[in-house]
């Protein structure tokens, strides 16, 4: 079989985990489990340093950029301009354009604010921009933000953090079929079977970070995420079996005794 | 003299300062970080030439583990 590899905004990734790296206890776990998940690619926030206190060990120095895609998100953004002003300062700070565009519209489920989202990905790929862009379960604005160019679509499985798992599967199934650019579940997944689940469906790519932080042992948890992705996409691409509504013996009933 | 806003705290300068005699005094990367100045950012090669006046609002921002 040839080599399967995923590609998105024209860059090629060895893995389909992209892992998250908040929420851990601390830098040397986050790169245990980034290690054991295998991701070559990760999704980091933007945020203020901490003038009084620069003994704190940075991310950076735990995580080489140069060896791992930084994905920057825009994670506490509730409207357009802040999330452009993020992004234009993570553009400016790491050098690559490739970004992941978060706009929320509720504190309380972290919904996306489409509205907002629509309008900041068309200022992003104006502005040269590879927006991979996370939005609701809606085929018609997955739809949409293909239309005005963004290079990924990202529907939450369920809110972000919630664990939930995929809620809406019929949603997600007619983004995937619809789609030209790659799809990738991203929030909500809540244990390794639900990716296996996104992945034996058709998504291209999952991204994933509480069901591993906040996994009692996040390392293993991370090395499960490795398999399960790895374990749906050759399911998705050796197409499963019909459903049958009745049994159908698996030994033949011919010479039975 | 200036008074500053530094990533939302208060500072006094007591001498003129570049943004980069800035970063110098507080010891920050300049490589791990970027730079807002009243709202419009400021590239690495011009932190030498910029300097920093009465009322100016600088933010100073860095990657951090995020989801």
């Amino acid at each position: 079989m040839k080599k399967d590899t995923f590609k998105v905004a024209n860059q090629i990734f060895k893995s389909r985990l992209i892992v998250g790296t908040g929420k851990y206890k601390n830098f040397k776990e986050t790169a245990q489990a980034i290690k054991a998940s295998g991701a070559d690619m990760v999704t980091v926030a933007v945020r203020r340093i901490n003038i009084l206190d620069k003994k704190k060990p940075l991310l950076t120095d735990f995580l080489d950029p140069k060896k791992i895609k930084y994905l920057p998100n825009t994670a506490g953004c509730f409207d357009a301009k802040e999330a452009l002003r993020t992004l234009r300062l993570a553009r400016e700070m790491g050098g690559w354009k490739m970004v992941k565009l978060e706009v929320l519209g509720d504190k309380k489920t972290l919904y996306p604010d489409m509205i907002e989202t629509l309008k900041a990905t068309k200022v992003l790929v104006r502005e040269g921009f590879k927006v991979l862009v996370y939005c609701s379960d809606d085929p018609l604005m997955a739809k949409e933000l293909e239309y005005l160019g963004a290079s990924a679509i990202m529907p939450l499985a369920s809110p972000i953090g919630s664990g939930l798992g995929i809620l809406n599967k019929i949603n997600l199934s007619f983004i995937i079929k619809n789609s030209k650019v790659p799809i990738i579940v991203d929030a909500g997944i809540g244990t390794s079977s639900d990716a296996v689940v996104a992945m034996e469906m058709g998504c291209d790519a999952v991204l994933v970070n509480s069901a591993i932080a906040k996994a009692k042992n996040s390392i293993l948890m991370a090395e499960s995420f490795k398999h399960a992705v790895a374990s749906g996409r050759l399911a998705f691409l050796a197409c499963r079996m019909k459903k049958s509504f009745y049994a159908d013996a698996s030994s033949p009933s011919k010479g039975l005794i | 003299m200036a008074k500053i806003q530094l990533n939302g705290k208060k500072i006094d300068l007591k001498n003129r300062y570049s943004i980069l005699k800035l970063l110098k005094k507080y010891k920050i990367n300049i490589k791990k970080t970027a730079i807002e100045l009243n709202g419009n950012i400021i590239s690495r090669n011009r932190y030498g030439l910029v300097y920093l006046k009465d009322k100016d609002k600088i933010e100073i921002v860095h990657f951090i583990g995020g989801g």
